[in-house]
């Protein structure tokens, strides 16, 4: 198990190492540093020594790949390869444009995001895995269809319009909840509730449908006749024998996003005001900030391949039907 | 008037000839044909393949571009063509297109939406809300508003019933001459269900379809049927322009991926050794990658490249249409890896079974076993895939407009028209009729492609007696 664990950590760094590349060749080779600083700058302010200011401030104007005036592990270490790609192995993503160091902003935005994301994956799985067996149980009847008609309907809704539609319905005309903002502490439940909400419900419509899948496909194996056979009732059958088998794939299903639920949701966040990560992200883009947009994509890389890790993990954990070898 | 192509138009209609000529194929092979009938049959994929089919028309025709000439020509005396590119549906619409208000007004509105200072004629100055230009303009008193409004609804649903007696008067004529029977007797047969292809759903469809359409033409012929933006454009105008953007990514994104998700995912999984550990590690990197970052970081370096070399682009039109096409690349770079790692495991699966080991025996070449023996078994899984990411890709582009990496703000799309909308929910009363319109719109044009692409799966996948699916959509923008 744990020279499995080892040997997938191990198989990560070469994907990493490609992720790095891509993102390297993305934001230095495509353009050049004096291509950023001009748009940056704006048309007018252009002259030679604003672009060059601009570089030296952010660090970009040393040489690409090799320095060959530098002396020693300089020739290397002194390059925009190595200061801005390689040091975000070590997780030291240097500084955002307005200055603020962008580890320490992803630290401290963490703890919002995680407010918002983890109870909108639990309440989500469960609200999916209880509807999604209630229309599994009533197959082939009129709720089943209707129920998944109204699936089809919801996941044919864009997200922007759950949240628009929450924030109008909920927070401006029934003054329930405020509109947007964020508190610590206790504070938070009230500017969390509504986002929690939205988050679910915009979920509902794949996930009923696509745990429904599951639970037929578990309906249809033998020992569930088995188990009819000799004489349980269905609903015995559903929670006792169903249910335990289809949350093998449910669970590995959803181990995958844990990791990520760190990253936040761009949406929300940035719609209800909610200072996490998902909502620096898209700041971030729309300011153009290239640092911090190539700092996320790595962090989110990272916990990709973690999440990818886990699942594998908890395979063998949930079903002892798997080794690992 | 002088035709232009722009890049998106003509990779539109190449995807529209290639469907054409797979659809002339596929009628000729019954192995290839008898699924589609299995689709052909189901009511609710019908039903969508009907509106779907007014959607890609109101998006082919805004797919004909041109620049009007201008009534006085240049120096010389040839004919000057405007920098303004025109559509096909530009010029259908033109009375939508001029008629621009001052601002916003709500729909079937005759005055304005916002105060205006106003001097009357005996010189007091007054604040109200101003007569429209066009919206109502006809009217000599507003008082008849109700009754001229009531008037051209009816007036647009008796046109939708004329024209939809006619169609199913011509599908029941269609289906007695097939049966050898009565038109009345077919017509009975297509109301109680009884026919093959399901025309009671179809024609149900056309119906709700029509007695929209009709309507809203009528009316829009006096007023705004669904408002005015904030600039005093027309909400329905943007709304049928917004079609052809959510076609070209969700049409063209798929074209961009299919190379590469047929080419290395069956070479992947037919190869194997090296080649499957090359193409393995490429899309499990590209599949790390967060979809929504990696689209917004390749976008935001082709938009520092496009500022930065506007000698590439000569018009604005230009310029908004190869960023759509850039945009649907993207997309499609990264949405192919879903797709070859179906092909990738399926053409595994393929190889090892005895036919294909018989034509190796036989020495045929490996080219030759893929393209007629392995590509042939997995073009279901292609077709089905094609036809399920759709409507993930018109959502997707709503959310990378809000989030500043979609497409060019002057292009019309659902994004932008939400975008817009958005900031004015707060405004007191409400301005509600342009994000209503942006949801009604692409409400209707996800859920067909959601329910068609069901009626393909169901029709396509052998698995489908317990309704199975292949894994979820992988992780678009949500």
């Amino acid at each position: 198990m744990t020279a499995y664990i080892v040997r997938r950590v191990l198989y990560a760094i070469p994907i990493l190492i490609g992720v790095n590349l891509i993102t390297f060749a993305l934001f230095f080779v495509v353009n050049t540093p004096d291509d950023m600083a001009r748009m940056q700058l704006g048309a007018k302010r252009v002259t030679p020594e604003a672009i060059e200011k601009w570089k030296a401030e952010r660090g970009y104007d040393r040489p690409l790949l090799w320095n060959a005036q530098a002396a020693g592990a300089g020739k290397l270490a002194d390059t925009i390869f190595f200061e801005k790609s390689v040091k975000l192995f070590l997780f030291d993503f240097g500084n955002a444009d307005d200055g603020r160091n962008i580890r320490h902003e992803i630290l401290s935005r963490m703890g919002p995001s995680l407010a918002l994301a983890i109870p909108v994956f639990l309440i989500g799985i469960a609200a999916n895995v209880t509807m999604a067996m209630l229309v599994a149980f009533f197959r082939a009847t009129a709720i089943d269809l209707w129920g998944v008609v109204l699936a089809v309907s919801m996941m044919s809704v864009s997200t922007l319009f759950y949240i628009i539609g929450g924030q109008y319905l909920v927070a401006k005309s029934w003054s329930l909840v405020p509109i947007s903002g964020y508190q610590e502490g206790l504070d938070a439940l009230k500017f969390v509730v509504l986002p929690v909400v939205v988050g679910v419900v915009s979920g509902i419509g794949s996930g009923v449908r696509w745990y429904r899948t599951i639970f037929l496909e578990e309906m249809g194996r033998d020992y569930v006749r088995t188990a009819r056979a000799k004489g349980l009732a269905e609903t015995t059958v559903l929670f006792r024998h169903v249910l335990k088998n289809a949350m093998i794939p449910i669970l590995t299903g959803a181990v995958v996003v844990i990791p990520l639920l760190f990253m936040g949701s761009l949406l929300s966040e940035s719609f209800f005001g909610i200072p996490g990560l998902g909502s620096y992200t898209i700041d971030a883009i729309q300011a153009q900030d290239f640092a911090v947009v190539r700092s996320m994509v790595f962090l989110g890389s990272v916990l990709y391949i973690a999440g990818l890790i886990l699942t594998d993990v908890s395979y063998t954990l949930v079903d002892p039907r798997v080794r690992l070898a | 008037m002088m035709p232009v192509v722009l890049w998106t138009d003509a990779l539109l209609w190449l995807a529209v000839a290639a469907v054409a000529a797979y659809a002339a194929h596929a009628r000729r092979k019954p192995h290839l044909a008898a699924p589609w009938r299995r689709v052909a049959r189901s009511p609710a994929g019908m039903a969508a393949a009907v509106v779907l089919s007014a959607y890609v028309a109101v998006g082919l025709l805004d797919s004909l571009h041109y620049r009007p000439a201008l009534a006085r020509g240049d120096a010389d005396g040839r004919t000057a063509y405007s920098v303004e590119v025109r559509s096909a549906l530009d010029a259908l619409l033109e009375p939508l297109r001029t008629r621009t208000e001052k601002t916003y007004s709500a729909p079937l509105a005759t005055r304005s939406f916002a105060r205006e200072t106003l001097e009357l004629a005996d010189g007091r100055v007054q604040r109200e809300f101003p007569r429209l230009r066009f919206g109502g303009a006809h009217l000599a008193d507003e008082a008849d508003r109700a009754a001229d409004i009531a008037l051209r609804a009816a007036g647009g649903v008796l046109a939708a019933a004329a024209v939809w007696a006619a169609v199913a008067l011509a599908a029941a004529r269609r289906i007695a001459r097939r049966r050898a029977s009565t038109v009345a007797a077919a017509w009975r047969a297509v109301w109680r269900g009884e026919t093959e292809l399901p025309w009671r759903a179809m024609l149900v469809t056309a119906g709700a379809l029509l007695a929209l359409a009709f309507p809203a033409a009528f009316l829009a012929a006096g007023y705004h049927v669904l408002g005015t933006d904030k600039v005093g454009q027309d909400v329905l105008y943007l709304a049928l322009k917004s079609v052809r953007t959510a076609l070209v990514i969700g049409g063209l994104t798929t074209l961009v991926m299919l190379p590469f998700a047929i080419l290395l995912g069956i070479s992947a999984g037919y190869f194997k050794g090296w080649v499957d550990d090359a193409i393995q590690y490429v899309y499990t990197t590209l599949n790390s990658i967060p979809a929504v970052l990696l689209i917004a970081a390749a976008v935001l370096m082709m938009q520092v490249y496009i500022d930065t070399h506007p000698e590439l682009f000569p018009t604005a039109a230009q310029r908004a249409d190869l960023r759509l096409l850039f945009l649907a690349v993207i997309l499609g770079l990264t949405s192919w890896t879903g797709l070859a790692r179906l092909l990738r495991g399926e053409t595994l699966k393929l190889a090892e079974l005895e036919y294909i080991q018989a034509a190796r025996a036989f020495g045929v070449g490996d080219a030759r076993i893929v393209t007629r023996h392995i590509l042939p078994n997995v073009m279901h899984l292609v077709i089905v895939a094609l036809v399920m990411d759709f409507s993930g890709l018109v959502l997707a582009e709503a959310v990378l407009s809000y989030v500043g990496v979609g497409v060019d703000p002057t292009m019309t799309s659902f994004g932008t028209m939400i975008n817009a909308a958005r900031l004015e929910l707060a405004r007191e009363p409400m301005v509600w009729w342009a994000l209503a319109a942006a949801f009604g719109f692409m409400f209707t044009l996800v859920l067909a492609a959601n329910l068609f692409a069901d009626a393909v799966r169901d029709a396509f996948d052998p698995r489908t007696r317990v309704g199975g699916a292949p894994a979820p959509a992988a992780g678009t923008a949500r």
